[in-house]
Order: C-alpha cells, then structure tokens, then sequence
C-alpha cells in the first residue's frame, strides 16, 4: 500500500447474527471519537440478520489532519479490497468469507479471526460427516494477510462469563492495528455503562489471547484406550498377544466397548473374531483391513437395543455430564425428561427370540398392539419409577443373549464378515469398501432401516463387479438424501455401465 | 430528538432523518414497516411522546398503500407530511396513492422515504424507485451518504415539494440508512396549521380531485406549471452539485447517492484526494428526477467525453442525457453502460473497472495503480469451494419451526404438495433444511398466488401467509378471494404476535396491549367473519395436533377454503422480553424453571435426522467423542431456549432416543429440595451397585 496517501484507517467485521457485532462497531466507533478521530460506520443486514452474517465498515480520521486541511474527509460505504486496514471475523468460515471478498491483503491488513467453528446448515444437515476442513482457509489466512491472529474466541468468551465482541474487541486492542491504546479501549467500555465488568473481563481474554495464542488449534488426539479392571487387564493382554502392533489400540477400545455392552465372554468372542480375521489380512497394507474390521465389528457388536439405551440413560457419568452442561449449581435441582418413541420393531428386538419373531410375522398381533406404540413416551429419569423402569429394563442385559435382535444381528454380522473375508482373496481394497460400507447401517427406527437396506443393496450390486470404487461411490450416495435420490441415480448409473 | 439549535445531534442516517423531520415542522407521519426503513418507524413509535407534545400524528399504516393516501391531507392544506416504506416493494403497493396523489398535486410538502433496498443484503426483487418517480412526475431525491447531507436533504426536500406542488421522493439507501455521523441540529417546530385546524376548516377544491375533466388538466399542469417550477427551485438553490477538477477534457456526472463510492475509487486511482478535491469536474446529481438540461449541457460543454455513473438497470438517466445533448448538438461523447455492467450493485471495485476504461477510452493519460485484486485473486481461488455457504434460516426456538417440521413430515407421508408461499421470515422454509415453498409473489400473496390451482385434486395446493402479510392485504386478496371462488385448498396463516420480519412491530392480532393501538383481535375470528368454514387455531409446538390438522385439512373435501391459524409468539421478542424478567425472579428468589434440550451424545446416531427436521441455529453438531465412531454427533448448544420442537420431533418422527430435556429449578422450594434429596439417595444408591458391579466385570 502506498504510505504517502493520506487516507481514513479501514475496518471490515464480518460478524454471525448474535455476536454483537453492531455493539463492537459503537465501541470502535466511540473509541475513535473520544481520541481525535472522525469515524463512520454502517453496514448491512438484511436477510443476513437471520443467521446469516452481517458486513460492517468502519472509517477513521484524524481530526487534526481534517481541520489543517479545513474539509472533511469522505468516507466510503463500502469496505474497499485493498484498502482495509483491519479485518475482524467473528468465526471461521466468515474468515474465509473475508478473504474470498477481497478484504484482506498481505503487507496491508491485520486479519482478527476467531478459530471456533458455526457449522453452517449444510454441514450440518448431512446423513453423515458434512464438516467442511477449513485448515485450507487457515492457511491461505497465514500467507493473505500482513498479521493473522487466530484463538478460539468464543471459549474465551465461556470461560470469562463474557461475550466474543469484548473479546475481539481485546484481540484488537492487542494488535496494534487500531492508533489507540488499551485504556482507551477499556475506557470506552465503562463509558457505555452497559455490563462493564463482564466486558473487562472478556476484553482482557482477548487482550491475553494475542500473545498467547497459537495460530491454529491442534488436532484433538484420539483417547488412548485403557482398561479399568482385571477383565479389561485380560483383554489389554490378548489383544497385545494376538494382534499386530496397528491395530491394537482400536481392537482395545472394540473389546473395552463390547465388555462394557455385555460381558467378558462377549468381549473375547469380539477377539476370537478379529483373531481369525487377522490370519487373512496381509500385512503389506499394514493390517488396514483388520483395523476397520475391528472398529465397524465393534460398532455393529454393541447395536443399540432398548436395554443399550436403558443402561446409558441411567449411568451415573451421563447424569453428571448433564448437570454440567446445562451448568447446574451444586445441588440444584435438575429435572430429566427423556423422549421414547420405540416402535412395534424395537420392543420385538428386546423379546426372546420366538416372540420377537411370531409378532413381526403376525398382521394381527402387529395390529393388536399397534396402539402402544402410536405415540411417544416421556420419561422422567430423575423421578424414582422413571428411573427404576429404565434401571430394571437395563438388567435384562443378562437375557440379551436370548433376544430376538441379538439373533438376527449375529446371523448379519456374519453375513458381513463373510463377506470381507472373501473379497480379500479378490482385491484388497475391494475388501476395505465393503468393510466400512456397514458403518450406514446404524442407529434406530428409520434410520436403521434405511441404512440396512442400501447396505444391502451395495453389498448386492457390487457383488458381481467387486469394484471398490462402485461401493465407495454407493456408500456416499447412500448418505446423501433421505430419500434415496441419489442413491437410486448412482445405482441406476452403475448397472448402465455394467 | 428533544435537542435545538447548534447542538450536535450524533447517529445513524435513520436517525438523523426523523429529526430532521421534527425540523421541518410536520404535522404527520405514516408509512409501513420493512427493512431498510424498519428502524425509522421503530424510533417514531418510541418517539410518540416528542410527537404528542410537538401535535403530530404518527401512524403504522395498515399497508404501503394505506400510507400514501395519508397525503391526501396534504391537497387542500398547507400541511407537511411524511411516509416512509422498502422500496420497490413499498412503492408497487403504493403506487395507486401516489399515482392519484401526483395527478391533484399538493399543497402542503409531502416527502416518501423510501429505503432503496437494491444490491448486497438485499431481499427483494432488483428494480429502480426511478421508474415510479417518472410514471406519476414525482420528484426523486438521492443525496450524498453522509448524514448532513441526507439531513439537509430532507428540508429541502419539503420546499422542492411546496414549490411546485409535488409529492417527493427521498431516496434511502441500504447503506445510507444505517450510516454513523453528525450534524449540527436545528430547533424542532411544531407544525401550522395544525391538524385539527384544518380538520375543523375544511376546504374543498374540485379541481385537485382526479376526475375528469379535473384529471386532464392536471396532466397538462404537470408539465406546464409543476415541472417548470421544480426545475426553477433546484436551480435556484443548487441541489445538484457542480465540483470543478483540474482538468477540462472530461467530466463524470454521477447520482449523489454513488458520490462517495465514485471519490474513493478516484482517490485509490490517485485522481483526487480523501477530501475529495478531484482532478477531473463532477457533477452530482442529488436530483435525479427531474433532471436539469442546461445545467448538463453546460457541464457537458468542452469536454471530449463525459461518464455517466448511474446504478441499476435500465439506464433512464443515461438516455435522457443522451437525448439532452443530441437536442443541444452537443460533440461531447457520453459513455456509461458501455464501461459499467448495465446490472447490479456499484462497489468499489466495479466503479474502478468502469473509470479505468473511460479514461483509457478517451485516451486520458494515466497510469493506473495495480489492482489490488491482482494481489488477492490468488488466495480467493485457491480457498474457492472450500468455504461453507451460509444460507439464512429460523431464529433459535422459532415458533415457525415446528410447522414446517409438520409439513416436512406430512409430505415424507403423502406425498409434495404445491406450497404457494408467501413474504416474511418463514419464507424461509424454501432453504435447507425444510426446502418447502414453490413461489412467492409477493406480500400477503401466498393464498393468491395458489388460486389457479382451485381444481379438482387430491393434493390441494397449500399456501402459508405470514400474520403481517394477512393484514397487509392478504385477508382480502386471499382469503376472501378463496371464499369468493370457492377453493378448496388450505392457507396456513403463521400467526407469531408480531410483525417478525421487520423488526418485531405490532399488528391488530397482536397479544400484547400496545399503547395507542387495539390489538388482540383474532386472525380465526377475522377469517370466519369473511366467511371461511374450516378454521383452527393450534399452537405450533403441538406438533403431533398440528399434523393431525394439516392432514385433515388436506383431505377433507367440499368444505371451501380451510384456514389453520398456527400461533405462537416469536421467539425473539418473547425472549427479549423474558429475558430479563427470569433473571430479575432469579435474583429476587423467586422459584423459576429454565427448560433447555440436549443430545446424548453416546446414544446419537450421527445421522442428523433430528437437524433436518428442525434447522434450529443451537441444534448443531460436534466432532464425536466415541474414538470408534467417525460422524459428527448432534449437540444443543447454550443458546437452546428450551422452546421444545425437539423432544416433539423425536416423537413424532420417531428419532432416536437421544434428546432429553433438563428443567432447571432457580430457588427450589421445600419441597423441590425434599424430593430432590429423595430422588438423589434412591437413585445414588442404584448407581452405586451399578456402578460396583460394573467395575467388577471391567
């Protein structure tokens, strides 16, 4: 940027709708008044009020140079690519927003960015994982900008009891890209007399954050599974003497997972599987085929029955994750209400085997007891019988065993296992889509359903061909709409091409 | 708005221009609500005591067109009024008013407001208030975008209006509306004559009434006395600005409401500085209808070329200088959409694209700077795609959630249906995740807009209509007309206690007791007085009732037209006004409940069903913390307001058993503490042994 022009310091916020980004414009706007400094702003809503994010464009001038000149400046309406002296975004993807507006250019503009994610509702609407990976805009960030600063904003915000425009407002104080010191910012915020501690507070975060803050947040490490008595001792030990180095420490979170679901013997029939599994693997792929065997034979090994989701619903731990985060007071009361609404299918799953299966069979029982099942059930688990209903179904873990569902799941992951184990002799990688393409089939109720099906369906078509890529692209389509749009196009699309 | 002569009055552009309508000694105001002149009416309600001791009269009109016959006061007496509405949208509804207001002329200094709500933000139609000036011989007001302008601009406004008898636009823009500044206030006036004067005077002059033979002289008076007098009044006292520059060659005329857009551009290009002190002459057209021809021409004069910076399409001021200077013989060539795109919004970046190729066209030696975004392409194209879009969507527990949740469910089990929909925040419905609504025409319009398909079906088509757009005019052009025509399909009026979109106003329907203002009456009533059989109210949360309706609405036949009021309060209002009152109870010790949802989180399914039925911004997701499974798990974030559409969704879609919903109690009675303490021991004891022999078997 050219440093002989006399021109307005330029500040563009992009700002989510809730994060007060209005308030931190009045505060930059105040603070540049109160300091000999002419300042606009304006913005624009619209639509974007409702969730969407809001542009706000800042100007300021020096007083002195206005009246030596004996004219005012003209401010612009508009943040101007190349111009912008400070970019401020309150959340990620805005960040990139900002970027891809052509408000932020190397040697000229400090970019202020919170690192949390808002997932927008594309992301968050998807069948299965729709986050997008915006390490790609936080790179782009580094390099498109003169300084980026970049922390999570919003917990600071948490932590502090605060709001993330006083933090930004900190985070902008600390950078230095502003004329203005951090009394004159803090002075600002007593002057507007509005929450003045809670601000301080959150300014401060923010004003600490600067210096402190690494530049992106590190990849969260996954858990490192750990037994906690003698059986999952055991299990630890046979899993580091009959399993391969890379597929250890998943095959301990599977047996862990699988003793906690049912029993010991459950848990070593997981190893016996996985153990014979291993012998048709091959090592040159550094036992990938094993390692997704291991975590899906888990997944589908403790499916979620009415007893699973009993014993969850009671456990102590949940109890206590609940009252932390609804941020409960010590001792205050909490009240727990659960929402049910099991069909027909699901309290058959939990009956011994025969019942389960004459009822499903029978049109007329089915229709008999139809009117139980029409309606949701609200249960308190905090109340004595609500609690002790769920607490007694949970101990029919002892029967599961006996259970209609333990059956069928035993004969289909069989079927799946088979499956594998065949398509290794074909193609190694075939075998690797057909192993995680299971992980559709999951959950309750529709869900389940639906997911069982198009497994089945992929399972089906690619059988004749056991081409890997046809089941990755069945497994995608497959989690793409509801109604199976796409998963019937691609399929379509498949047997077209034979 | 209390303060007088010589103080400095700092604010936003919106408040700037209803002082200076205090200034100006209005005797009323009217208009309609919509964004971007939401704010101004909001500030005139808050204002009503200023107003009351000042003898004005302030009304939120029924509608756009409710508003511009307000002027009608304006005709006969000397009285200044003012209405503000969005515009194009306002204007269209308006325009039978104005059209009839422009033809009798006024006596009194009537001025429109009107919020251009045209480019970035915008959430209309992109069409030009230009037109509609030009259609009634109106004239049209676009000042610079700075406060003491837009101020200076409203005054003048109001004498440009008396002295030649016309009714005036005052163009808003978005960005204008909400612009920080200040300027040096006058003292407010109270308006002579005042209402009840005239009211009690009462004068009557034919020939300002629009029937023939009235209506054919008022055509010739606009061009024969009005126009003249107009052209003579902005000449007099110079509206438009002429701005000399160092050079002779060339010349850029420009709408006053670009001027600051067109100086930075000519600043980063280094052909002025900051203070706008520019190398080659301006003209700013602060009027842009009527347009001055001798004052073109003779800023046309000499020069080899002249740009013509003109927003929006078509280019009506483009074509008129054209013809301008054509009649004058001019050799001055006029280049405007041939450099500039002939649509959209005229940011910085495009001004500069344009004025680059002007001066390079005519052969005006200079070297422009490098682009800036030569610099930055690069990065936008290596993050292209790889930033999420975020559509707009329903507040946080909105109350019209669940309604289209309903709908969304009824389709899953019958079938799509045609959804006519309508203007307002639930217009929304038409993105992720409901992507419910097949049309939209227009405020109030969403029962019309599905009369055509008044046919045998069994599918009826179904239209939503917000409560602010079935008191804009939709009781009538909807509902009535369904009852007229004897259709059969079904209206869902979204009944939310307030005007939502705009900003939260109040409407008749409204619950809440509104000062100066009835309210509380009943959208069922109203629809069952004009006639509609099939009518009920249920409460949007109630969604297994709200399925049952819709459903039988849909499949009953030969009842007429069928009305289901779906009402809940707006979520951001009631919230607003809650707020406050909970945490007041908490710190007085008062027993209060928070509700709030949550997910748990080992028993989600990561198959986000529950978000595709819901859209609620504290509905969201999170990276799972079970290492085995690799979906992102749903979770309810701090904001959630316990609303209950979750736990409703579950049940009636048949999610998973996930969602589970905390009542928190703030100063627990003594008997809240026994239970609790009760509960706490019985179930402490059950996890305990649960909790034994769990670790055993670990």
């Amino acid at each position: 940027m050219d440093t002989n022009r006399e021109r307005p310091i330029s500040v563009a916020m992009l700002a989510l709708g809730g994060q007060g980004g209005g308030v931190l414009t009045g505060w930059l706007v105040e603070t540049a008044e109160a300091n000999g400094y002419i300042a606009q702003s304006t913005y624009v809503a619209g639509v974007a009020q409702r969730t969407g994010a809001t542009v706000y464009c800042v100007e300021m001038f020096p007083q002195e140079a206005a009246r030596v000149a004996g004219q005012l400046p003209v401010f612009t309406p508009y943040p101007v690519p190349g111009d912008v002296d400070l970019v401020i975004a309150g959340e990620m993807a805005e960040t990139g927003r900002a970027i891809e507006k052509g408000f932020v250019t190397p040697n000229a503009t400090t970019l202020i960015a919170s690192s949390h994610r808002v997932y927008s509702m594309p992301e968050k609407e998807a069948l299965g994982d729709g986050i997008m990976d915006l390490s790609r805009v936080a790179d782009v960030a580094v390099r498109a900008s003169k300084q980026f600063v970049c922390f999570d904003m919003q917990k600071a915000a948490d932590e502090t009891g605060s709001v993330i425009s006083s933090v930004l407002l900190g985070a902008i104080a600390a950078s230095g890209a502003l004329p203005f010191d951090r009394q004159a910012f803090e002075e600002t915020i007593r002057r507007m007399g509005k929450a003045v501690e809670s601000n301080l507070r959150g300014f401060a975060a923010g004003f600490d954050g600067v210096n402190e803050a690494p530049v992106q947040d590190p990849v969260i490490a996954i858990e490192k599974a750990s037994p906690r008595g003698p059986s999952g001792r055991a299990l630890a030990e046979r899993v580091k003497a009959e399993l391969p180095e890379a597929v250890r420490d998943i095959a301990l979170h599977g047996a862990l997972r699988t003793l906690d679901y049912q029993d010991i013997r459950y848990a070593n029939d997981y190893l016996d599987a996985l153990g014979a599994f291993v012998q048709a693997d091959n090592a040159d792929f550094d036992y990938a085929l094993t390692a997704e065997v291991a975590r899906q034979l888990a997944l589908q090994m403790s499916y979620e029955d009415t007893i699973r989701v009993a014993d969850l619903k009671t456990r102590r731990e949940r109890f206590d994750r609940i009252r932390k985060h609804v941020a409960a007071g010590d001792d205050q009361p909490v009240r727990v209400v659960e929402y049910f609404h099991p069909r027909i299918e699901e309290f058959c799953d939990a009956l011994p085997s025969f019942l389960g299966s004459m009822i499903l069979r029978s049109a007329l029982l089915r229709k008999m007891l139809a009117p139980f099942f029409r309606k949701g059930r609200n249960i308190s688990t905090t109340s004595i019988s609500g609690f002790l209903f769920l607490y007694m179904l949970s101990k029919m873990k002892r029967i599961r065993r006996t259970t209609y569902r333990y059956k069928q799941q035993k004969i289909f992951i069989d079927d799946w296992l088979d499956k594998v184990t065949a398509a290794v002799c074909d193609d190694y990688d075939y075998a690797l889509s057909v192993a995680r393409c299971i992980e559709i089939v999951k959950g309750y109720g529709e869900t389940y359903e639906r997911g069982r099906t198009r497994y089945l369906a992929t399972v089906g078509a690619a059988a004749a061909t056991k081409n890997a890529d046809a089941v990755r692209r069945l497994h995608r389509a497959a989690l793409a709409d509801e109604q199976g749009r796409v998963f019937d196009e691609t399929m379509a699309a498949l047997e077209a091409n034979g | 708005m209390r303060i007088g002569a010589g103080e400095e009055f700092a604010g936003e552009g919106i408040l700037a221009i209803t002082k200076a309508l205090l200034e100006s000694g209005v005797a009323y105001v009217g208009g309609y609500q919509g964004s971007p002149i939401s704010h101004l009416m909001d500030v005139l309600s808050d204002a009503e005591e200023i107003l009351g001791e000042l003898g004005i009269h302030f009304e939120t009109s029924a509608n756009e067109a409710a508003a511009a016959a307000m002027a009608a006061a304006s005709v006969n007496y000397p009285l200044r009024g003012a209405v503000t509405f969005k515009s194009t949208v306002g204007t269209n509804v308006a325009s039978d008013a104005l059209a009839n207001l422009a033809s009798g002329g006024v006596t009194g200094g009537v001025v429109f407001i009107v919020g251009e709500d045209y480019g970035e933000g915008s959430s209309i139609m992109q069409e030009r208030t230009h037109a509609f000036a030009m259609k009634s011989q109106m004239w049209l007001i676009d000042p610079r975008p700075n406060v003491p302008s837009i101020v200076k601009a409203v005054g003048q406004a109001f004498e440009l209006s008396e002295a030649s008898n016309t009714p005036v636009f005052l163009q808003m823009r978005i960005r204008s509306c909400h612009v920080h500044g200040r300027f040096i206030a006058k003292d407010n006036v109270r308006p002579s004559p005042s209402l009840r004067d005239a009211l009690e005077n009462p004068k009557r002059d034919l020939e300002r009434i629009v029937l023939p033979p009235a209506s054919f002289v008022h055509e010739q008076e606009k061009v024969h006395k009005r126009w003249p007098a107009a052209i003579e009044y902005i000449k007099a006292n110079g509206l438009n600005e002429h701005f000399e520059g160092g050079r002779d060659d060339v010349g850029i005329i420009v709408q006053g409401g670009l001027y600051n857009s067109l100086i930075r551009t000519l600043e980063r290009l280094r052909l002025s500085d900051t203070y706008g002190n520019s190398d080659i002459p301006i003209y700013v057209m602060n009027v842009t209808y009527p347009m001055i021809d001798d004052e073109v021409v003779s800023f046309c004069r000499g020069k080899n070329a002249v740009l013509l910076i003109e927003e929006g399409q078509p280019n009506y001021i483009e074509q008129s200088v054209g013809s301008m200077l054509r009649r004058a013989d001019s050799s001055t060539v006029l280049v405007g959409k041939d450099v500039f795109p002939m649509a959209g919004e005229y940011t910085i970046q495009v001004l500069r694209s344009g004025l680059v190729g002007f001066l390079e066209q005519h052969q005006v030696f200079f070297k422009p700077p490098e682009d800036p975004m030569q610099q930055i392409a690069g990065f936008i194209s290596e993050i292209d795609g790889y930033v999420p879009p975020r559509p707009p969507g329903l507040c946080t527990g909105c109350p019209e959630r669940p309604v289209f949740a309903s709908l969304k469910m009824l389709q899953q089990e019958m079938g799509e249906f045609h959804v006519s929909a309508d203007i307002g925040c639930h217009l929304f419905s038409i993105l992720p995740p409901f992507n419910i609504g097949n049309t939209t025409m227009g405020y109030g319009l969403g029962a019309a807009g599905a009369s055509a398909f008044n046919t045998e079906s069994d599918r009826p088509a179904i239209s939503i209509m917000g409560d602010g757009g079935f008191w804009h005019n939709g009781l009538t052009s909807g509902i009535g007309n369904a009852v007229f025509n004897q259709s059969d399909g079904l209206t869902i009026v979204v009944d939310n206690n307030y005007s939502a979109a705009t900003g939260g106003q109040d409407l008749l329907s409204s619950k809440g007791e509104a000062e100066g203002r009835s309210t509380q009456h009943p959208i069922e009533k109203a629809v069952q007085g004009i006639g509609v059989k099939w009518t009920k109210t249920v409460r949007t949360y109630d969604i297994g009732e709200m399925r049952k309706a819709l459903k039988e609405a849909v499949t009953q036949k030969g009842t007429g037209p069928k009305v289901l009021v779906a009402q809940s309060e707006c979520m951001l209002n009631k919230q607003r006004r809650e707020k406050p009152l909970f945490a007041k109870a908490v710190g007085d010790g008062k027993r209060v409940v928070r509700e709030r949802f949550g997910v748990d989180e080992d028993t989600c399914t990561g198959d986000h069903a529950c978000i595709r039925l819901s859209g609620c911004p504290s509905l969201t997701v999170k990276p799972n913390p079970d290492p085995l499974k690799r979906q992102p798990v749903s979770f309810v974030d701090n904001s959630c307001v316990g609303c209950g559409n979750c736990g409703e969704v579950a049940h009636e879609a048949v999610l998973c058993p996930s969602f589970y919903k905390a009542e928190i109690i703030f100063n627990p009675g003594a008997f809240d503490v026994f239970l609790w303490n009760l509960r706490k021991k019985f179930i402490g004891w059950l996890q305990n042994r649960a909790d034994r022999r769990r670790l055993r078997a670990a």
